[in-house]
C-alpha cells in the first residue's frame, strides 16, 4: 500500500508521519504542495506543522494549494485522508470536515501526553482499535480548541462522528472534549493529537497511536481481496 | 548625508566630525580605523568597523584568554573543524558528524523578551546550518531575577513564548536546558540557546569566498531597519540602572538611562523573527548543499551584511565587490550604513560559481526564498561596495574581521576574601526529622528546583521523531541513526553562585555537571561548548573572573581529554556598575552507541536497589540549601574532582550498555534529598532508604561526582563488581517501593505531597 504524505511550506511532522506509515508496513510517498498530483497513492496524510507559517489562520492558505485541488475531490470520492494537527486544521478550512480550531484556552502552546478514548472504530483510520479503547498520545499545538455550532456538534455526536475524545478533559478547551472527528463516510479523519509520535515507546509516550496507520493498511488489504 | 559620503568625499574631507562614540567605538579605535584607511572612514565604513569591532563580534576583551581553550592533540582526536569556524564539528562515527554551539541573546531578551529570545534561537540555528549540517535539536539555558519579582513577570513569559514560538514553528525539538533564578539577573536576564546539527563527514561547508568571478548571493528575508546596531550599542554595552549614564564601551548612544534603564530607546536594536522563513531557509540550504552548488556560505547574524561580507572575504584569498543597490530592502529609505548594520533575521550569504547560479536560483525558487546576486569575488584583496554607482566602502577586509585585541587589567575582586570567609558552617541547620523534612519540601518548592512544566509544556520536544530523552531528564538524547541506534546526548549547566565564590572551580563544576548529566543517559561525553556570561570587561574584577573561568574550563577539558569546539562570550551583563554573577554556561555533547539502552532518571518499578555513587563531604558553600533557606552566599564551592567524574561516567555508561541499571540521576543542586525526590516524582515510584553519618550532610551536601542509580533486580552483584572495578564508591541506600519517599528513622513524605509542593510553585507565580 502507498500512503502519501503532503509537505507544505512549514510542514514539520511530515517525516514523522512518513515514519509511522513505514512502521505500519506501508510505503510512504512524499507529495509536494505545489504539484497537482497525488501520484496514484491509496491514502493521504496531511501532517502537523505550521503550513505557510499559519500567519493568516491555521490551514487557511494551505487549503488553496495546488495539491488540495486534487485532494478535495479525491477525498469526496472516498480516498482515505488523515489530518493530524495542522492537517486537521487544513481539513476544516477545506470544508472536508466541519468546525474550526481556535486558540487554546490559556492562550499558550501546550505540549502534553493526553489520554484519548477511541469512540468510532468504523473509520478508515481507526478500525484496528477496540471501541472505547483508551490510548496515550501526545498533543502539541497553539490552536487546538475545536469549536462548532451546537447543531453541528449534536449531529457529530449522534452520527458517531466524534472519533476520539480527551478522556481526562481537553487541555486546550475543545468543546465537549472533542479531539478528533470524521466525515459522514468515515474516510476523512482529523485529530489534534499526534498518533505519529506514539508509535514506539523509545521516542514517544507509547506505541498506542500506531493503529491509526495499521488500520488504513488493513482496510486497504481487505479492499484488495 | 551618509549615502553621499563616498570614499572620494571622505578622502577630501578629513575634518568631518563622525559619530564614532555613538556607534560604540572609542577614540583610539576610531583613530586606528583612520590609520588603516589612510583617511577618515565613510559613514558606511564607520558603521562596518563599529559593528565588527564591537565586543560582541570581535571578542576583543576575551580573545587573549580564549586562546587557552585551543585543544591539544589528545582532545582534538575527533574534531573535523574546531574553534574559528562558525561551530566545531565532531566525528561521532558511522560516517556521521555533529556540530553544536551555544550562544547568548541576553541583552535583546531584556529589551523585548519575546523577539529577543525568538531570534536567539533563529541565530544559533543559522550558525549550525552554515556548517552544512541539518539542525536537529535546540536547548535553552535561561536565568532570571527572583521568580516573584515584578519584572520577571514581564521577562520570563516573554522569553519562554519567544523560544516556544520560534523553535516550535521551525520544527526543532527542544530537548532540555536550564531555568534558574537569582536577584543578580533582575536587570539582566540570561538567554542562552544551543543548537545541534547533524551531517555526513563530507558535507562540511566553509565560510570563505574564493575563486575570482564567483558570485555572491544574498538569500532569505529582505533587509529592513530592524536590529540596526544590535551587536554594538545593544549587546556590547551595559544597561543603565540606578546609576544614570553608565560607562560602557563608549556606547552611551542607546543608554540614555530613563526609568527603564534605556530599554525603550534600545527596542529598535532588537530584531524581529519569522520562523516560517527560517524553516524555508533551512530546507532550501539543505537542498543547495545536496546539489553541491555552493562554494562558501555564511549566516547573517550579528552585524548582518557587514559581518558576512568581511568574514567571507577575509577568509578567502581575494577580495569582494558588492553592489549595495542590488540588496533587496524592506524599507527603500535605508542608508548604506543602516543596510550594513541591519540584523534583519533569516538571511544567508553564499558564494556560487557562475555556472551554478541558475541551479541555485531554481532551488531557492522552489522554496519561495528570495535570492539575489549582489556581487562577486575579486582578486584585489579589497572589500569594495558601491551605492548609487559610487564607492562607499573600500577596505582591507581582514582589518575589520580581526579587530583589536585588548589585554584588559585584571584584579581579584575586593570582596572575595570576605565572601569566602563567610562560611555556611555557622548557618542554622535542621536538627531533627521534621526539620529535615521541612527543608526538603522548601527546597523542592523553590522556583529553581520546582517542576518546570509551566515552561517546558510550551516546547515541542517530539518533532522529527528522534527524541529519546528530553526535559526534565538529566540530558537530552536524540537518535541519529534509526538502523543502529546511534545517538547524541546533550546537557548544559552553569552555576553563578559557585562561580562567584571561585570562578575557576565553579566553571569546572559546571563542566563536571554537564559531563555527568550526559553520562547519566549512558552516553560517552566527547566535546564541549560554552557561553561565557559576564559583566563589563572594563571592570578589572570581572576580567579576573573571566580569566579564571576560562582557565578553569581549559584545564578541566584537558583533564577530561575532551575539546572545546566553540562558544560565545557575552559581556556587559550588568546593571549600572553591578555585574551579574559570573555565569559560564557549559554544554557537553556525548555519543550514545545505542539509544535503546538509554537511562532515565526516574524510579519506575518496585524492588530495584537504590545506590548512591561517589563520596559525600560536608560541602555547603553556594549550595541551594544556603541560598533558599538562608539567602546566604559564602565560603567555598564544593571541590571539583575530575578524575572521580571520569570514573563515574565510565561506570554509568558501562552499566548502561550491560543493561544492569534501571535508572540514573545526577546529584547537584539540593544534593541527595532533591535527587531522591526527583527520581520518585519522574518515575512515579517511591523508595525507602537509610542514611549513614550526619543526616543533614547526607541529604543536602552538594559534593560533586555523585549519582543516584537504581539497579535492575537480580543484577545487584554484577553492578557492585562494576563499581568496584572502576573505583567508584557505591553505597546501597535501600530499595524502590510504593508511593512514599521514606528516609528510615527520619521522615516520610507521600508522593502526592511531594508532587503538590513541586508542581504548585511556577503556576502560582506565572498563571
Amino acid at each position: 500500500m502507498r500512503i502519501g504524505v503532503v509537505t507544505f511550506p512549514g510542514s514539520l511532522d511530515d517525516t514523522d508521519a512518513a515514519r509511522a506509515v513505514r512502521y505500519a508496513g506501508a510505503e510512504p510517498v512524499r507529495l509536494w504542495h505545489a504539484d497537482r498530483d497525488l501520484r496514484g497513492v491509496d491514502a493521504v496524510i496531511l501532517p502537523g506543522g505550521f503550513s505557510y507559517g499559519d500567519y493568516l489562520r491555521c490551514g487557511a492558505i494551505a487549503r488553496f494549494s495546488p495539491v488540495m485541488g486534487e485532494l478535495v475531490p479525491a477525498a469526496q470520492a472516498g480516498l482515505p485522508v488523515l489530518g493530524i494537527c495542522n492537517g486537521f486544521q487544513i481539513l476544516c478550512e477545506a470544508h472536508l470536515l466541519p468546525g474550526a480550531l481556535t486558540r487554546n484556552a490559556g492562550l499558550r502552546f501546550i505540549h502534553a501526553d493526553v489520554r484519548l478514548t477511541v469512540l468510532n472504530t468504523g473509520t478508515a483510520w481507526t478500525a484496528r482499535f477496540a471501541a472505547g479503547q483508551e490510548i496515550t498520545v501526545p498533543v502539541k499545538n497553539g490552536e487546538g480548541a475545536f469549536v462548532a455550532d451546537e447543531a453541528t456538534l449534536d449531529e457529530l455526536e449522534q452520527s458517531g462522528r466524534v472519533v476520539v475524545r480527551y478522556s481526562g478533559g481537553a487541555p486546550n478547551g475543545s468543546v465537549r472534549d472533542i479531539a478528533g472527528i470524521c466525515n459522514a463516510e468515515g474516510n476523512v479523519v482529523g485529530l489534534m493529537p499526534h498518533p505519529e509520535h506514539a508509535i514506539d515507546p523509545l521516542t514517544g509516550p507509547s506505541d498506542e497511536g500506531l493503529p491509526f496507520f495499521t488500520s488504513a493498511v488493513t482496510a486497504f488489504a481487505g479492499a484488495q481481496l | 548625508m551618509s549615502d553621499k559620503d563616498t570614499v572620494e568625499v571622505a578622502a577630501r574631507t578629513p575634518e568631518v566630525q563622525q559619530p564614532y562614540k555613538e556607534l560604540g567605538l572609542t577614540e583610539d579605535e576610531y583613530q586606528k580605523v583612520r590609520d588603516i584607511l589612510g583617511r577618515r572612514p565613510t559613514a558606511a565604513e564607520l558603521a562596518l568597523y563599529s559593528v565588527m569591532w564591537s565586543e560582541h563580534c570581535s571578542y576583543k576583551s576575551s580573545k587573549v584568554h580564549l586562546r587557552n581553550l585551543a585543544p591539544n592533540a589528545d582532545q582534538a582526536r575527533y574534531l573535523l573543524a574546531g574553534i574559528g569556524a562558525n561551530a566545531g564539528v565532531v566525528d561521532i562515527g558511522q560516517g556521521y558528524a555533529v556540530t553544536f554551539k551555544i550562544e547568548s541573546h541576553n541583552h535583546p531578551s531584556f529589551v523585548e523578551p519575546h523577539q529577543g529570545a525568538a531570534t536567539g534561537i533563529g541565530g544559533i540555528v543559522r550558525d549550525i546550518l552554515a556548517m552544512g549540517a541539518r539542525p536537529v535539536a535546540v536547548m535553552d539555558a535561561i536565568r532570571f531575577g527572583p521568580a516573584d519579582a515584578h519584572d520577571t513577570a514581564r521577562v520570563l513569559p516573554g522569553v519562554v513564548s519567544g523560544i516556544s514560538f520560534y523553535g516550535n514553528c521551525l520544527g526543532l525539538p527542544n530537548i532540555g536546558g536550564e531555568l534558574a533564578f537569582d536577584p543578580c539577573y533582575s536587570g539582566n536576564p540570561l538567554v542562552n540557546a544551543l543548537c545541534v546539527g547533524l551531517m555526513r563527514h563530507d558535507d562540511l561547508k566553509s565560510a570563505v569566498a574564493t575563486g575570482t568571478g564567483n558570485k555572491v548571493v544574498l538569500f532569505g528575508s529582505r533587509t529592513g531597519p530592524d536590529g540596526v546596531g544590535g551587536a554594538s550599542v545593544l549587546a556590547s554595552a551595559t544597561f543603565g540602572g540606578a546609576e544614570p549614564g553608565s560607562t560602557a564601551g563608549g556606547a552611551e548612544a542607546g543608554s540614555a538611562a530613563g526609568d527603564d534603564g534605556g530599554r525603550a530607546a534600545k527596542r529598535p536594536s532588537v530584531q524581529v523573527g519569522d520562523p516560517f522563513m527560517e524553516k524555508l531557509l533551512v530546507e532550501c540550504c539543505l537542498e543547495l548543499f545536496a546539489a553541491d552548488v555552493i562554494e562558501g556560505i555564511q549566516d547573517l547574524g550579528a552585524a548582518g551584511v557587514a559581518c558576512a561580507t568581511t568574514e567571507l572575504s577575509a577568509g578567502g584569498d581575494g577580495g569582494m565587490f558588492v553592489d549595495m543597490d542590488a540588496i533587496p530592502l524592506r524599507d527603500p529609505n535605508l542608508t548604506p550604513a543602516e543596510i550594513l548594520m541591519s540584523e534583519s533575521q533569516e538571511r544567508m550569504m553564499a558564494v556560487v560559481r557562475p555556472e551554478h547560479v541558475d541551479a541555485f536560483m531554481a532551488i531557492c525558487g522552489k522554496w519561495d526564498v528570495e535570492a539575489t546576486v549582489i556581487g562577486e569575488v575579486t582578486g584585489d584583496g579589497l572589500l569594495t561596495m558601491t551605492w548609487r554607482g559610487r564607492t562607499v566602502v573600500q577596505i582591507p577586509p581582514r582589518t575589520a574581521a580581526d579587530g583589536p585585541v585588548y589585554q584588559r587589567p585584571l584584579a581579584r575582586p575586593d570582596n572575595l576574601d570576605a565572601l569566602r570567609a563567610s562560611s555556611p558552617d555557622s548557618l542554622a541547620r535542621p536538627a531533627d526529622g521534621p526539620g529535615l523534612r521541612e527543608t526538603l519540601l522548601k527546597l523542592l518548592g523553590s522556583p529553581g528546583l520546582a517542576d518546570k512544566r509551566w515552561v517546558t509544556q510550551q516546547y515541542d520536544s517530539l518533532v522529527r521523531g528522534n527524541t529519546v530523552l528530553a526535559m526534565p531528564e538529566d540530558g537530552g538524547l536524540v537518535r541519529v541513526a534509526e538502523e543502529t541506534g546511534l545517538g547524541v546526548a546533550l546537557a548544559t549547566d552553569g552555576n553563578g553562585r559557585y562561580c562567584t565564590l571561585d570562578p575557576y572551580q565553579g566553571t569546572q563544576l559546571a563542566l563536571a555537571e554537564a559531563y555527568r548529566n550526559v553520562a547519566m543517559t549512558g552516553a560517552v561525553p566527547v566535546a564541549v561548548t560554552n557561553c561565557l556570561n559576564f559583566g563589563s570587561p572594563e571592570d578589572p574584577a570581572v576580567m579576573w573572573q573571566l580569566a579564571e573561568a576560562v582557565r578553569g574550563l581549559a584545564d578541566g577539558c584537558k583533564h577530561l581529554g575532551i575539546p572545546v569546539t566553540g562558544g560565545n562570550v557575552s559581556l556587559y551583563n550588568q546593571t549600572g556598575s553591578t555585574a551579574i554573577q559570573p555565569t559560564p554556561v557549559i554544554g557537553v555533547l556525548g555519543v550514545h552507541d545505542d539509544v535503546r539502552q538509554r537511562l532515565a532518571a526516574g524510579f519506575t518499578a518496585d524492588g530495584a536497589e537504590v545506590v548512591l555513587l561517589g563520596r559525600t563531604s560536608p560541602e555547603f558553600g553556594g549550595s541551594a540549601w544556603a541560598g533558599v533557606i538562608h539567602q546566604h552566599l559564602g565560603g567555598l564551592p564544593p571541590a571539583a574532582d575530575l578524575d572521580a567524574e571520569r570514573q563515574l561516567a565510565i561506570l554509568v555508561t558501562a552499566a548502561a550498555s550491560a543493561g544492569v541499571l534501571a535508572s540514573a540521576h545526577d546529584l547537584s543542586d539540593g544534593g541527595l534529598a532533591i535527587a531522591l525526590a526527583e527520581a520518585c516524582l519522574y518515575g512515579g515510584r517511591g523508595c525507602a532508604v537509610a542514611l549513614r553519618g550526619d543526616s543533614f550532610t547526607a541529604l543536602f551536601s552538594e559534593s560533586a561526582a555523585r549519582a543516584l542509580v537504581s539497579v535492575v533486580p537480580g543484577r545487584e552483584r554484577e553492578f557492585a563488581a562494576l563499581a568496584e572495578e572502576h573505583g567508584v564508591p557505591a553505597t546501597v541506600l535501600g530499595v524502590t517501593t510504593g508511593d512514599t519517599l521514606t528516609v528510615e528513622g527520619i521522615f516520610q513524605v507521600p508522593l502526592t505531597e511531594l508532587e503538590r509542593v513541586w508542581t504548585a510553585t511556577l503556576p502560582a507565580i506565572f498563571g
